[in-house]
Parts: structure tokens; C-alpha cells; sequence
């Protein structure tokens, strides 16, 4: 869900830098054009993957089921946002048992902690189609400041995609079991599609 | 002190004996709790890999105590001890020595074989890699069978052992159990024998 929400800035991030400097990415849209309100659709994707000890397959998974938006501010890319909601109950792992795991009281909590959200602060344009975007995640009840980075990867006038990639530390989220077998550090790696409302 | 005398354990065979049994009894008893289903996922994980690190910590010390046993020389049977009885505690003896190599190497199979391809992080300091075993849920459930029907005959075996030495310790009043025990037994073997040293000095004084 953090990732999605931070892609979802990032998006927007992403437009605002197309804007500024077109020659970046021929499909780059300008910010009036991309301006708007999305609804996050697929075919998007949220997967993670957390290392292990040794080297190895590590944890890796995706959840099937999220929803969200973002807004892309015309006048001030800075004043976009962006929100997410990630259903724990829908991670897929390689195999039952691991879901079973990631689902349970030992990591998300999904009979206690339904959703994870994410909801963002702030967008800092970082490129021509680059963009850092900030905000709460809320996992198990804990909500921390998080930062992801956003990828402009297509648009047309009724949507846009970006790629969000973030390092969440697990530990503050009471999620720290199995280290340090497997990593504290969780990689999202997220393709994000928004269609206009 | 170190070593085995004729008639009595050194502190080397000593220590590793009641180590291991520690351990054998630690292990079966975290291998009851961790399989069951209502204990949290949390300290089940944390528990299974305390269950493989001293598990390895148990392998490693049985293979030293086999070594051992096969090198140095052991003390001899008590007298007072008839051949059927003899062979009986010879027979278990080294059944359980072999056990408390197997039943560790089977756990490893079992981690080694497991989809799940859990690191075995030996007290979180380093890594003991899998065996050269293929990885499929058939074999996991192969693997876990043997090491818990192992590790029953180990621990049915450990209580008939340990119910022997107290029989012998309590009803028929030997050395069998208090020579395991250092201090207690190559003494008292020998103050017997010393015993009956002192008699026939004593008779032949008189």
C-alpha cells in the first residue's frame, strides 16, 4: 500500500518534471495536461521482496488486492497527493505456507490490522520524469514517515503509470520476526497505473 | 581425570554424556511445543531456529562423543553386571550413540529439503548451509517423518537407559549410575575392591 501511494506521487512528481523540461520523455505530458484526479486501476502491481542471510531467494511476494488515488496539481506539482490502501489478507508468496505466515499475528496481522494506508505530506520533483514523495504509512496500528521514489513510465489522456520503488524498515512495525535471518529492509517495487476519473 | 580409567568415566566422556543428554532432552521437548498449531507464528519461528542451532550444537558433540568412544578406551563392564544385561546396555549404549548422530543429520535434511529454504543462521553468528539435498515438499515430509520417528526411538530408548541406571543405582546398589557421575563412580567401583583390599590387609595382619 506504501508503495502504491508513493508511486501515485511519484506520478505526479514524474508529470510535473515532463512538464518542465518535455524534451525528457517524448510521452512526458505536460502538467495542465496530466492535471487531474486518478483512480489507481490495473494493470497495476505492488511486490516486495526482503533478502535473507546468505544470499538466496530471499521473501518475495505481491498483493493482489490495494486501491487508491492521486491528485496531480496543475499549478503546483508540490501540492499533489496521493493515497493508498493495501489489503494484508491478499499477499501471494511462492507458497501457502509463507502467506499463511505474512498474514498472521507474526508479521501483518491481517484479522486485527485490515488495511495498511499510506497517505502522503509531500512531493519534491526530482528530475524530468523523477519524483520523491513523503507521507504516513500506517501498518499494525504504527504510523511512520516513509519516502518513496516515483518513475513517470507512460501516459495518455486518461491515464498515466509510474514505477514507485521504496525501502521500508520493518522493525518499527512490529514486524520484525525472522530477523536477522531475513532482512529488516523491505523492498517495494510497484507499477502503479492511474485512470482519470 | 581427563580420560577413562579402567574402572571409571573421565571428566571428558562425563561432560559430553550429560550434555548431550541435556541437549536431547531440551530438543525433544522444543520439538513438542514448536509443532503445535495454537502457538503464535512468532515465537514458533524464533523457537524452530533455537531447535536448529542446538540441534547442530548436538550433532557436532555426538560425532565428538562417537569419536571418543571408539578411541578411547572404555572402562569395562561392573561385575556385577550378568552377560544378557551386558549385552543389553552394549546394544543401547551404541544404538543411542548412532541416534544422537542421526536424529540431528535427519533435522538438517529436513531444513535442507524444505521449500521454504530457510537459512540454518547458527546462533545468528554464521550460516550452515543445506545438504546436497533436493528441495521438494515429498522429501520435507520423508525427512520430517524419519527425524520424528528418530527422535521417539531416542527418547524411548534415553528412558529405558535412564530407568536402568536408576534400577541399578537404587535396587541393586552398584556403581552403574554414580560412575557417570564422576566424583561417585570410578571411586566407589574402586572402594569396593579397596574395601575388600583393606579386609584382606586387615585379615592378614591378624
Amino acid at each position: 500500500m506504501m508503495v502504491t501511494i508513493n508511486s501515485a506521487l511519484k506520478a505526479t512528481v514524474c508529470v510535473a518534471c515532463v512538464f518542465a523540461t518535455p524534451a525528457a520523455n517524448a510521452q512526458a505530458p505536460a502538467l495542465t495536461d496530466a492535471a487531474g484526479s486518478y483512480r489507481i486501476t490495473s494493470p497495476s502491481s505492488i511486490q516486495f521482496s526482503i533478502g535473507q542471510v546468505g544470499g538466496g531467494g530471499g521473501i518475495a511476494g505481491n498483493f493482489a488486492k490495494f486501491s487508491g488515488g492521486f491528485r496531480i496539481d496543475g499549478a503546483n506539482i508540490e501540492r499533489s497527493s496521493v493515497e493508498f490502501t493495501l489489503y494484508p489478507e491478499s499477499v501471494r508468496a511462492r507458497e501457502r505456507r509463507i502467506e499463511d505466515f505474512l498474514r498472521s499475528s507474526a508479521v501483518f496481522d491481517a484479522a486485527n490490522f485490515q488495511t495498511v494506508t499510506f497517505r502522503s505530506t509531500s512531493v519534491r520533483q526530482t528530475g524530468p520524469d523523477t519524483a520523491t514523495v513523503e507521507g504516513a504509512l500506517t501498518a499494525r496500528g504504527k504510523t511512520r514517515k516513509e519516502r518513496f521514489a516515483v518513475t513517470l513510465t507512460d501516459w495518455d489522456r486518461r491515464s498515466i503509470s509510474f514505477t514507485i520503488r521504496g525501502s521500508i524498515r520493518r522493525s518499527p512495525y512490529g514486524m520484525d520476526v525472522g530477523t536477522p535471518i531475513y532482512s529488516n529492509v523491505v523492498q517495494f517495487d510497484m507499477k502503479i497505473t492511474g485512470r482519470r476519473r | 581425570m581427563l580420560r577413562n580409567s579402567e574402572t571409571g568415566f573421565g571428566l571428558v566422556t562425563i561432560v559430553l554424556h550429560w550434555t548431550i543428554a541435556l541437549l536431547i532432552f531440551a530438543l525433544v521437548l522444543s520439538g513438542f511445543v514448536m509443532q503445535r498449531v495454537e502457538i503464535d507464528p512468532a515465537p514458533q519461528f524464533t523457537l524452530y531456529q533455537w531447535h536448529k542451532s542446538f540441534g547442530f550444537t548436538a550433532l557436532g558433540l555426538a560425532l565428538l562423543r562417537a569419536t571418543w568412544w571408539l578411541v578411547e578406551h572404555n572402562p569395562s563392564p561392573l561385575p556385577s553386571l550378568c552377560p544378557l544385561e551386558r549385552r543389553a546396555s552394549r546394544v543401547t549404549h551404541d544404538t543411542l550413540t548412532v541416534l544422537a548422530i542421526a536424529v540431528p543429520l535427519a533435522g538438517w535434511a529436513v531444513a535442507s529439503t524444505s521449500t521454504l529454504d530457510i537459512p540454518s543462521f547458527y546462533f545468528n553468528v554464521m550460516v550452515i548451509p543445506h545438504l546436497p539435498l533436493a528441495k521438494s515438499e515429498a522429501s520435507e515430509d520423508f525427512w520430517t517423518s524419519v527425524h520424528a520417528l528418530l527422535a521417539y526411538v531416542t527418547l524411548a530408548l534415553a528412558a529405558i537407559h535412564a530407568a536402568a541406571a536408576l534400577y541399578h543405582h537404587f535396587m541393586r546398589r552398584d556403581a552403574v549410575l554414580t560412575r557417570m557421575l564422576g566424583s561417585g563412580a570410578p571411586s566407589s567401583g574402586m572402594g569396593v575392591r579397596g574395601a575388600q583390599k583393606r579386609n584382606d590387609t586387615v585379615v592378614g595382619r591378624k
